[in-house]
């Protein structure tokens, strides 16, 4: 008993200094060499950093393209969903007064036309990212509010398409700042 | 069209595991026979830690030494683990100032994290400091990781011999799972994850000023070590809260890919390790089988609920082509999240891409159903032990059907080894139904309770989801699994000390009942294989197993599902 608490009480103090101490600092040097110095990629307009590539961010204007709903208001300081379950009648509720509301900001667009990823919320309130049908359903609203030529903004959206992976794999997906900030350079 | 692209992603996900885990099996059966490998640069490092730590690889153990030099080391970490996060907040390394945890959190925490389960009852941004995130969190997986395949090799060096007291040098098996086997995947896995987006400087939080204006923090940390290790180790508790939901934890899809053939790659290798170490090819194969038809069965219906989407939204008017989409992200899309959603729960890693407590019916039930058998795979090492126990009551079924002595591997299966199974199988219905049974007794019936979240409050779904919500957190707790329907307010006394308990239980006994078991049976006369035994290795006997565990979990827990997501799936039509 006392030979084995010796011993366990060594190999921790060993498997620490290995497991815990030289393994997150050999990976973090290595980090330094990564695109974004280990930090997260940044993204920045005229010099100025707007946000970070993976992380959404909240645009509540009808002049730029909209992220998903989000359980946080994308407050990337704490992530979480919903966690709403498919049958509760107080999520389903939320639901359909989302669904009101983009039919009001986006007119002439009809039920069908809204796919459900803008009006459900993402797994980690910081989804950066929107489908491409989401994306294109928002042309037009978008192109009113910046007195844009829609077929210009439609062309922005299809650019902003980001093909599966390798051509493959996974769905397609449209980075939403990224978009918006092209909208800004454009006007 | 866009759906061909997310099918094509899962089944190549599934083919590159299979792919690597068949010679990586190979390499870890060399490194345990202590024959050549490509790793022998690590020798002078080992034999240095051996000689530091007074160990000598060559003594051999019998189970009882072997139980009790891995309960020894495991309860040292506990009490470790569970000081350094009562006073998290005065030590180093906590660039954002997080507080201390409360001592029912820091008991659940470090029993959670010990036992490989790593259910959270907190958020890692706010929970947790850089210093415990590495020297608890990171630690940990490492270790209990380790102790799991430690465990399973014991039973293997058992099964391997004709006649022995020897199940191998718990020290010497142990420092080489994490020297040989763990450290290099997890450097490879870290390396790649931080060339694709996932952070590894230790800088604080950040400030930033986004495009239309406001000020928003974001959350950083040295996340990429330890989110390798998360998988690898089949541990699964994230950095960030969402786990590897977040943009910054699995920033795309080829990380997700990547963390998915990460936490299926050891479950695998072991069940192909099994096959070299032992000489058992067609055992291996009747196994590699029966388990991969039983996630299969998971599977399939799972992918299938979450593209259809949600029918009460489909309701509303909405195309749902991208499938159900509450709590998934859009870099996934719904084939990949169910993917995930179903081997996480199989193999007990139990990190998410996706919030189980908005998947569909259909998808919750058969994630409950993969914690329960806990076999199909399994955790890395521990799934193999429970398969074990499957064997040992299929053998005693089968034994009794055909009027056989039951035998496996050439030793005698009597009265203590089969009670030793049995009640080790019982006592995961106990802990499960009889928790559960607890809580909703307490929700009712003491709903104001004056705790952190009072009893009344602790449901984030009404009616049967509600249910849901707490049954899916014991069957988390006893499958050591930690993925959770995280609407549950389970950071309160009840749920810290309850689950605490349960995962102690539920972690332990499942290790030592096998070693007992084999230790016991390694201890008999060999008894060699005649045209009259009954073979262990048929698929015949596969399919046996196979009808045991469906009678064993399945049926068992009918009742308490049919509460749950059964009645919600009918709710919804």
């Amino acid at each position: 008993m006392k030979k084995n608490l010796s011993v366990s009480i060594k190999l921790t103090v060993a498997m620490i200094l290995l497991c815990a101490v030289v393994f997150p600092l050999l990976i973090s040097f290595i980090g330094k060499l990564t695109p974004g110095s280990g930090k997260g990629e940044k993204l920045s307009v005229n010099g100025k950093v707007v946000g970070y590539a993976n992380i959404g961010q909240q645009f509540t204007g009808d002049n730029y393209f909209q992220g998903r709903p989000s359980a946080v208001d994308y407050n990337a300081a704490s992530s979480a969903g919903s966690n709403k379950g498919p049958s509760n009648p107080d999520y389903l509720q939320v639901v359909s007064d989302r669904i009101d509301s983009f039919l009001a900001h986006n007119p002439g667009v009809n039920k069908e036309q809204i796919p459900a990823d803008l009006v459900t919320a993402s797994g980690s309130g910081l989804d950066p990212d929107i489908s491409p049908e989401a994306a294109l359903v928002q042309v037009y609203r978008v192109a009113v509010a910046r007195k844009l030529d829609p077929q210009k903004v439609n062309d922005l959206v299809y650019r902003h398409i980001e093909a599966p992976l390798a051509g493959m794999f996974g769905p397609s997906k449209v980075n939403v700042l990224k978009l918006n900030i092209a909208l800004d350079e454009i006007q | 069209m866009l759906m061909t692209s997310e099918i094509t992603g899962v089944i190549v996900m599934f083919l590159i595991t299979v792919l690597l885990s068949y010679p990586l099996g190979k390499y870890i059966s060399r490194v345990f026979l202590g024959e050549k490998t490509i790793t022998d640069f690590m020798n002078p490092v080992e034999r240095f830690l051996f000689r530091v730590c007074g160990i000598n690889p060559a003594e051999g153990m019998n189970w009882k030494q072997f139980l009790r030099s891995l309960l020894t080391i495991n309860m040292l970490w506990l009490v470790y683990a569970f000081l350094l996060l009562l006073f998290q907040d005065k030590l180093p390394l906590n660039p954002d100032g997080n507080p201390a945890q409360t001592p029912d959190l820091a008991f659940n925490t470090a029993i959670s994290f010990l036992v490989n389960c790593d259910l959270q009852h907190y958020s890692g941004e706010s929970g947790l400091t850089y210093l415990t995130q590495l020297f608890v969190i990171t630690f940990l997986m490492f270790v209990s990781a380790a102790t799991g395949i430690a465990a399973l090799v014991a039973v293997l060096n058992g099964l391997r011999e004709k006649t022995t007291q020897n199940l191998g040098n718990f020290w010497m098996i142990f420092t080489k799972t994490i020297t040989r086997i763990l450290l290099p995947l997890c450097i490879i896995g870290a390396v790649l994850l931080a060339f694709n987006g996932t952070p590894t400087s230790f800088d604080g939080k950040d400030t930033i000023v986004t495009l239309q204006g406001d000020s928003v923090q974001v959350s950083r940390g040295p996340a990429a070590a330890m989110i390798a290790v998360k998988h690898i180790g089949t541990n699964g508790g994230g950095w960030f809260g969402v786990n590897s939901a977040h943009p910054l934890e699995n920033p795309s899809y080829f990380t997700n890919m990547l963390e998915m053939v990460m936490q299926m790659l050891l479950p695998l290798a072991m069940i192909f390790a099994l096959d070299f170490y032992l000489k058992r090819r067609k055992l291996a194969r009747v196994l590699f089988g029966v388990m991969t038809i039983g996630m299969l069965l998971l599977l399939i219906p799972t992918i299938i609920t979450e593209i259809n989407g949600n029918p009460a939204i489909a309701k509303m008017g909405i195309t749902q082509s991208t499938g159900a989409m509450e709590g998934k992200e859009v870099r996934f899309g719904p084939a990949a999240s169910a993917y995930w959603s179903v081997i996480t729960t199989v193999i007990s890693t139990g990190s998410v891409n996706s919030m189980h407590d908005s998947s569909m019916p259909v998808s919750g039930l058969m994630q409950l159903l993969g914690m329960l058998v806990n076999a199909f795979y399994g955790g890395c090492g521990v799934g193999i032990l429970n398969y074990l126990i499957y064997i040992i009551i299929a053998v005693f079924i089968s034994g009794l059907m055909v009027g056989r002595t039951p035998e496996f591997m050439g030793h005698k299966v009597e009265a203590r080894e089969i009670k030793i199974a049995v009640l080790v199988t019982l006592l995961s219905g106990f802990l499960v139904k009889g928790f559960t049974a607890l809580a909703a007794y307490m929700l009712v019936q003491h709903a104001n309770a004056a705790w952190a979240v009072q009893p009344g409050n602790w449901l984030n779904n009404p009616s049967f989801h509600g249910f849901s919500e707490m049954l899916y957190e014991f069957t988390s707790a006893n499958a050591n699994n930690g993925s959770g329907f995280e609407g549950l307010g389970d950071n309160n006394i009840f749920w810290n000390v309850t689950s605490g308990f349960v995962l102690l239980l539920a972690r332990f006994l499942p290790i030592i009942a096998p070693i007992a078991i084999v230790g016991l049976m390694a201890n008999k006369k060999f008894i060699p294989e005649s045209p009259g035994t009954l073979r262990t290795d048929s698929w015949t006997f596969g399919m046996m197993t196979f009808a045991v565990i469906i009678v064993l979990t399945a049926l068992s827990y009918f009742p308490a599902l049919a509460l749950g997501p059964i009645a919600e799936y009918f709710s919804l039509q």
